[in-house]
């Protein structure tokens, strides 16, 4: 087959033919099949909504007197500008406030539920999404945010989209897409104990290249993406967008149902029953041909961690700063001077030596419960190197609670870290969380680009393992070194000698 | 929508790849509730030294910008475009837009143009050669020229036709309506709903 053409494309010229996961659901949503080169006219199930891209979408609405189609596919929570500290006190900013309290009247002038600050539901609205059991398998999602990927993970077909056309669900619960292409990313074998979902996204996009993924729907699998819980599937498909691609998916098995069952929007008695038989369904077709294939590894894998200032400049963390002059593509070769000069790092340093200011846990990639519980579990009963600041940022107010039931907010204390409110945070530091000027920073969050966290702030990219570790020792550094350290906090990570840190 | 045909104006090289969204505009501006007034806030880290490119005298009023690959990577701020367009943009070529940034682009009326990586070094040579010149991006031709040089750049029919009638998606979208109702209609009990609230 040509991989010229689209596969959904291709799979609705034969309809007998296999197909993969992604082709499965998106026929399942053409309302008007293009003709001609049009695209695709593709029903959406469900829109979430944020305060940064939606003001000039409610406008539009507005402007054009228009009505919100379908406000009980939609759902709004507050998360990029919310402080997380003192967060019953009116939010200092003017312009963040504005934009707060912008969403707050529409989401009443449009009839659109909203989770405001202080309320339990309310966090990143990709950790709402799956809390509240309305991301589910088959659906389709969409949000005015790239990370929008990571629902991908229960199945569904979920990408970030911008504010034209946020306003475009808004008006008509739909959207014109051209069919993606389809890329499989087989990950196989048993990650190592310390190795985690985060350090497969990292090294399955320093494999392909930011742009690897560019017009794609990757669907992961293989055994060792199945081992994964949900968090651990999230924290992959998250990063989609970084390998360049819209959407990754993950076909729904027992994990996803048990993840589901039980929450307040799964669905109940004879619609869950139907719902589980088409989910079934939702498999890619043993003979279904993807546009690419991409094969990983597990059992190769260490801790992984980015050097520069995109998320595919990332290197095993017991490997040096690359050379560029090693680099033979002349534009990465530039991109890695720039890159180092950003960073202000050597060629030839040891990762494991570069020290940090500051360690950021949480994001929409790494700030669900297992996310906390595995920071916990390294740094409980120590305490932080002395100068790094430490950050804990849970996902939503609701997670934040679970996680102080648990005592780890308690632990987080103990060994010197803030224990912060819900929302996006350092990720992006549109509050005041943001890095200063030079600070370097090992942050669990998805982007490392310049200035991300902070004008002028530098970001490594790693997993909430790494991170934990990281602000033990000082340095980047991984469970595996605080093994070698002769520390007894590693459980449940085994200890590592060079000779298994290939 | 404005129609878009024929563009032509100062060109700027950006000679860095991975140009990606925080860079063209970051996140500390994305704080205002209209589209316009982005214009400052557009490369706002780069810009401060006044060696970056767009702050030359040459360059000034500049509508066409010709990138490396992966333009436009990472947010899906549309808040970029909106900056982009503010400043004075009307086309931007490279050899790869990401995806949400390219479809960002057509909804707003900035042209998005696709040639080889070899085809962006010819072109930013032949304005190295005379720093100032115009470029013409012809959309209709598919065609961008610096001087003597001109290139075909891909750009989807579908895109294109939209930007040279310039029309609005949500209205040609609104003709279906009678068909997303009947889809409507099909939609299975266990979907999710977000009202009432549970």
């Amino acid at each position: 087959m040509s991989t010229e053409t689209p596969s959904a494309e291709r799979s609705a010229a034969s309809a007998a033919a296999p197909r993969t996961l992604a082709e499965k659901v998106w026929a399942d949503h053409v309302v008007v099949a293009g003709e001609n080169g049009e695209p695709d006219l593709i029903y959406i199930d469900l829109h979430l909504v944020h305060e940064v891209t939606s003001p000039q979408a409610f406008d539009g609405l507005r402007q054009a007197s228009r009505q919100l189609r379908r406000p009980d596919l939609t759902i709004a929570t507050e998360d990029h500008n919310t402080p997380t500290l003192a967060i019953d006190r009116p939010i200092a900013d003017p312009t963040s406030r504005i934009q707060i309290e912008t969403l707050r009247k529409n989401a009443e002038e449009f009839g659109v539920r909203i989770h405001s600050l202080g309320d339990v539901e309310q966090g990143i609205v990709h950790v709402v999404g799956p809390q509240l059991g309305l991301t589910m398998p088959g659906i389709t999602v969409v949000c005015g945010d790239s990370h929008t990927s990571t629902h991908g993970a229960f199945g569904a077909m979920a990408f970030g989209i911008g504010t034209s056309e946020v306003e475009h669900v808004m008006a008509t619960q739909t959207l014109p897409l051209k069919p993606f292409k389809t890329m499989a990313i087989t990950v196989e074998g048993e990650l190592r104990p310390g190795v985690t979902a985060k350090d497969i996204i990292l090294a399955v996009i320093a494999k392909i290249g930011t742009g690897g993924g560019q017009g794609y729907v990757l669907e992961y699998r293989g055994s060792a993406i199945r081992s994964l819980s949900m968090d651990g599937r999230m924290t992959i498909c998250n990063m989609s967008i970084e390998a360049g691609a819209r959407a990754g998916m993950v076909a729904p098995d027992q994990t996803t149902y048990d993840y589901l069952k039980g929450r307040a929007h799964a669905p109940e008695g004879q619609d869950w029953d139907d719902a589980v038989a088409y989910w079934e369904t939702l498999k890619s077709d043993d003979d279904a041909v993807f546009d690419a294939e991409v094969f990983l590894d597990a059992n190769e894998l260490e801790p992984f961690v980015t050097w520069g200032t995109n998320p595919g400049q990332g290197v095993s963390l017991s490997e040096p700063v690359p050379d560029p002059a090693q680099i033979a593509d002349p534009n990465a070769r530039a991109a890695a001077e720039r890159a180092l000069e950003y960073m202000d790092l050597e060629a030839g340093t040891p990762m494991k030596d570069i020290p940090v200011d500051a360690v950021f846990m949480g994001s929409c990639t790494n700030s669900r419960i297992e996310d906390l519980r595995a920071f916990a579990s390294i740094i409980q009963g120590q305490k932080k190197a002395d100068g790094v600041r430490v950050m804990v940022v849970p996902g939503s107010a609701r997670v934040r609670l679970e996680a102080e039931a648990e005592g780890i907010d308690k632990i987080v204390e103990a060994f010197g870290a803030e224990w912060r409110f819900a929302g996006c945070s350092m990720c992006l530091g549109m509050n005041p969380d943001q890095l200063a000027p030079g600070e370097r920073c090992a942050s669990t969050s998805n982007r490392n680009f310049e200035g991300r966290q902070g004008k002028g702030g530098r970001t490594h990219l790693v997993s909430p393992l790494v991170a934990a570790a990281t602000a033990i020792r000082g340095t980047l550094s991984s469970p595996w070194d605080l093994a070698q350290d002769g520390g007894d906090a590693v459980s449940p990570v085994t200890p590592s000698t060079e000779e298994v840190a290939v | 929508m404005e129609k878009v045909s024929v563009i032509t104006g100062t060109a700027v090289p950006l000679k860095r790849s991975n140009v990606d969204t925080d860079q063209i505009i970051p996140a500390v501006f994305l704080k205002r509730v209209t589209k316009t007034g982005f214009d400052d806030a557009l490369f706002h880290g780069w810009r401060q030294d006044p060696e970056f490119v767009i702050n030359r005298p040459e360059f000034q009023g500049a509508t066409v910008l010709i990138a490396g690959p992966d333009f436009g990577t990472g947010s899906s701020r549309e808040h970029a475009v909106w900056a982009l367009r503010d400043f004075g943009f009307r086309a931007v070529i490279s050899p790869r837009f990401a995806d949400i940034f390219r479809g960002n682009s057509g909804k707003q009326g900035l042209l998005t143009g696709t040639v080889t990586e070899e085809q962006v070094e010819a072109l930013w040579a032949a304005i190295d050669a005379n720093p100032g010149v115009d470029a013409t991006v012809d959309l209709e031709a598919r065609t961008v020229s610096v001087g003597d040089v001109t290139f075909p750049f891909d750009i989807d029919d579908y895109t294109r036709w939209r930007l040279m009638e310039g029309l609005d998606d949500i209205a040609l979208t609104l003709r279906e309506e009678q068909k997303i109702t009947e889809f409507e209609g099909t939609r299975a009990a266990w979907r999710p709903t977000t009202l009432p609230a549970r």
